[in-house]
């Protein structure tokens, strides 16, 4: 194991309690909304904030145990952290940035050339940070970080600094170069594209709890949180089914076609399934509301329209459509749903 | 396009610079340019200018070497009576400079609280001596360059002493190798600040350390004695004291306010 | 608004009142030596007490600083210097009237309560590991030293050339030096907690005590400056060790 971290700890007023895991080779994204405690925790695992209880190993070595006492210093941890916005040193340039961490532990420069070449930016070498591009800067912290041979190599929001374009660029060569790193990456981030594109398991923070851990298309397929859920884009119900029957418990029920579901489940709908008609509707779908439009927002080149439940449900739709069907707030519609469309996952 | 400023203000500030500037041009014009040579050859103008020069380098030095931990302590380190002991660093600001001297004798004349135990001992006496007007002009000096350091030390980004950390870098190299540079200027001009107000403590030294040429006579000392005898000579050595500060604090340029001049 | 109006009327009227209250007594300023703070608050005590209608103002400083002062316009009645050479700067300019010697003062060796260093004669005073202070040369007190280290061929190098003789006294009394050089006035003064060494007649010095008037002053400075020289007044300056004139 790269890290396996128990770690409890208080940041403010807030309670951290997580079990983290990640394997070398391994990338694990850490995704969460904001104040969820996801950097305290990447920080716990440096060594730059203190562990209440718990039990953090590295490659096989005890860091933290506040059962044993025991307490080792970031600065021992060989642990490499890529900052949000990078914080590379402006007093030096990008050469001595990099060599400041073998040059710190007297380790041989060999790993500065190696991942000056391997990212790119031996262009760059005696340029100040001042005089570099957001991506630039970002690579240039992430030769840093590694040029240490660390055993983890920890990412707190690494593209969050960027703008949309320079990400999406960025983010594809991050994949790439993450790829050759042997040892375990986590990575923090609020962003569902990072977890997807990088990660190969994705563990949920929110409120300092994990609220699910798997592998990342298993975690996009099946989120298990309205946080994650709406983060996907997916309206998430929770309740109990019966034959196929799930009695909501916030009110309403859903038909879903699979009919061994039993217990408390988690029924995912995707918005563009739904169909919204000015008449009832004919046809298959087993599940037809006659109900009352809440509210219109427009997202990109679709339309949300959200109608009132129970189960309270938002619709994808074209503006077309909503011109044509004279949709708005307060206007009476039907909505209809096939059973095949509601994804049923024990809770 | 500049900010218009309310005709006042300006007129105000005119009225500022000439309070100032006008006590300086009356020394200048009132200066004997004819004998100048003449009288700051003397080997008490020699011994007060070198023993100022020296003595408040000195004092600098110790400032630097004793301020940048306790600014560093009070910035990086939560305790209880942190307050308190910030209260104590600033109270040679506004204690007048003879009552300083007078607290040093206290504390290290020849039967002050430790001044005693060096005298019985070992025999060292710090009033009246060389030494004596470097722990004065030390005294005095301090708060300024704890104030500066210390201010700058908050306002840093901690995350680049993080970042230094997980590099692998210990807590003496992160010192030496990143917050020192990062907090450089504000570093010097504490210590610019410093040396000007030692270069010109007066009260301390001469109720401290006591008034004698070559050994304790610093150049604001030289001034008081040569008021009794000769203004002329009193106002060449002020005017030398003058030169002196303002050549070093025009060519900071600015810089103690943090901008580029 | 009110209240403004009423709290300078309050102003006012105090004011008037303590001007009011001020012209039934005659107020005189005198500019007098540091070495005659003790004998001359006592006789300017006396001389309220049989002058209840008059009431003395004491500046006690360096005998040259006064001098300046006095020549800058310095609203002084009389002036009392420690040497002729100080008083001579104020009558030249024409600030103050012909002057008096109204007492002398001679110098003597004072020393930390116990003389801890054992100290008996100024040869002592020689010795390298004795630290000893005087005035500055340029005030009347430190002119005296330098010349009694003159007369007796003592080898004396102070530690530290103090502003005034008070200055002296004071690191004298706190233990700072092991003996200093001061008028014997300022030995009396001390009482016990310095020591006084007698300096043999033949080498001592001793400063005459002047004392003017203001060409403007009122009578009653007069009157001062005469009580000064009385019976009464020149007892007074005995008590506290001064020479007669």
């Amino acid at each position: 194991m790269s890290v396996d971290a128990r770690i409890r700890t208080t940041v403010g007023s807030f309670e951290i309690d997580v079990h983290l895991t990640c394997a070398p080779g391994e990338t694990v994204a850490l995704l969460g909304p904001n104040g969820a405690g996801k950097s305290s925790v990447l920080r716990t695992i440096a060594g730059l904030h203190g562990l209440d209880q718990g039990r953090i190993e590295i490659a096989g070595n005890v860091v933290d145990d506040s059962a044993a006492g025991i307490h080792l210093p970031a600065e021992r941890r060989r642990v490499g952290f890529v900052f949000q916005d990078y914080v590379l040193f402006p007093h030096m340039t990008v050469r001595q940035n990099i060599g400041f961490g073998p040059r710190s532990t007297g380790l041989d420069a060999s790993g500065v050339d190696h991942w000056i070449d391997a990212l790119g930016i031996a262009d760059l070498a005696d340029r100040r940070p001042s005089e570099l591009s957001g991506g630039q800067a970002q690579r240039v912290a992430l030769a840093r970080a590694l040029a240490t041979d660390p055993q983890l190599l920890l990412m707190d929001e690494p593209l969050a600094a960027l703008d949309a374009a320079t990400r999406i660029e960025v983010r594809g060569r991050l994949r790439h170069h993450l790829a050759e790193f042997r040892q375990g990456t986590v990575i923090v981030t609020h962003d569902p594209l990072d977890a997807l594109v990088l990660a190969d398991r994705v563990v949920v923070v929110e409120n300092g709890r994990i609220t699910q851990d798997g592998p990342t298309a298993q975690v996009a397929a099946e989120p298990r949180t309205e946080y994650l859920a709406a983060l996907l884009g997916v309206t998430l119900f929770r309740g109990s089914a019966a034959s196929g029957t799930i009695a909501c418990v916030d009110g309403g029920t859903l038909i879903a076609s699979d009919t061994h579901a039993a217990g408390d489940v988690v029924a995912l709908v995707r918005p563009q399934a739904i169909s919204l008609h000015r008449e009832r509707p004919e046809g298959s779908a087993r599940n037809t509301w006659h109900t009352t439009v809440t509210g219109i927002d427009a997202h990109g080149d679709q339309v949300r329209v959200h109608l009132a439940g129970p189960p309270a449900l938002v619709a994808a739709v074209t503006p077309a459509a909503v011109a044509e069907l004279r949709l708005a707030p307060g206007e009476k519609v039907w909505a209809s749903l096939k059973a095949t469309d509601v994804s049923v996952h024990p809770a | 396009m500049r900010t218009p400023a309310p005709r006042l203000l300006i007129a105000l500030a005119m009225v500022a610079f000439a309070f100032l500037a006008l006590p300086l041009i009356g020394l200048l014009l009132s200066a004997p340019w004819g004998q100048m040579t003449e009288l700051l050859s003397t080997p008490a103008a020699r011994d007060a200018l070198r023993l100022s020069l020296v003595t408040s380098l000195m004092a600098t030095a110790i400032t630097i070497v004793l301020g940048v931990p306790l600014a560093w302590v009070l910035a990086r380190r939560e305790f209880r009576g942190r307050a308190l002991v910030r209260g104590l660093v600033l109270i040679p600001l506004v204690l007048p400079p003879v009552v300083g001297g007078v607290t040093l004798l206290a504390a290290f004349g020849r039967r002050g609280l430790v001044g005693q135990y060096l005298y019985d001992w070992f025999g060292i006496q710090l009033p009246f001596s060389t030494a004596g007007v470097v722990m004065a002009e030390a005294f005095v000096a301090l708060p300024f360059l704890v104030i500066t350091v210390e201010g700058a030390l908050r306002v840093m980004d901690i995350r680049f002493e993080d970042a230094a950390r997980t590099l692998g870098a210990s807590p003496t190299r992160v010192l030496l190798r990143v917050t020192a540079p990062l907090i450089a200027p504000s570093l010097v001009a504490g210590a610019v600040l410093a040396w000007a107000r030692a270069l010109g403590e007066f009260g301390a030294t001469i109720t401290f350390a006591g008034n004698f040429p070559g050994v304790t006579q610093t150049l604001p000392l030289a001034v008081y004695s040569a008021l009794e005898v000769s203004r002329e000579e009193a106002i060449a050595l002020s005017v030398v004291l003058l030169g002196i500060s303002f050549a070093v604090l025009v060519s900071l340029r600015g810089r103690l306010l943090g901008g580029r001049g | 608004m009110r209240g403004a109006i009423i709290a300078i009327a309050a102003a006012a009227a105090l004011l008037l009142s303590a001007c009011s209250a001020g012209e039934e007594r005659d107020v005189i300023t005198v500019s007098a030596a540091a070495s005659l703070t003790d004998a001359f608050t006592e006789i300017g005590d006396a001389y309220m007490a049989a002058h209840p209608d008059t009431e003395v103002r004491f500046n006690f400083a360096g005998s040259r600083t006064l001098a300046e002062q006095i020549n800058a316009g310095a609203p002084v009645d009389a002036f009392a210097a420690a040497s002729p050479a100080t008083m001579q700067v104020a009558v030249e300019s024409g600030s103050v009237g012909t002057p008096g010697v109204f007492a002398r003062n001679s110098m003597s060796i004072a020393v930390p309560d116990g003389n801890p260093a054992g100290i008996s004669s100024l040869e002592d005073l020689a010795r390298p590991e004795v630290t000893v202070i005087v005035c500055n040369p340029a005030v009347p007190c430190g002119a005296g030293a330098a010349r009694v280290f003159e007369n007796s061929d003592a080898d004396v190098t102070p530690a530290s050339l103090e502003p005034d003789v008070r200055a002296v006294l004071t690191k004298i009394v706190a233990d700072e030096a092991d003996a200093g050089l001061v008028y014997r006035t300022d030995v009396t003064a001390a009482g016990a907690s310095v020591e006084g060494i007698a300096i043999p007649d033949d080498v001592n010095v001793t400063n005459d005590y002047l004392i003017a008037v203001a060409p403007d002053a009122p009578a009653s400075a007069v009157d001062f400056v005469d009580f000064v020289g009385s019976p009464e007044g020149q007892q007074v300056l005995a008590s506290w060790g001064f020479l007669t004139p």
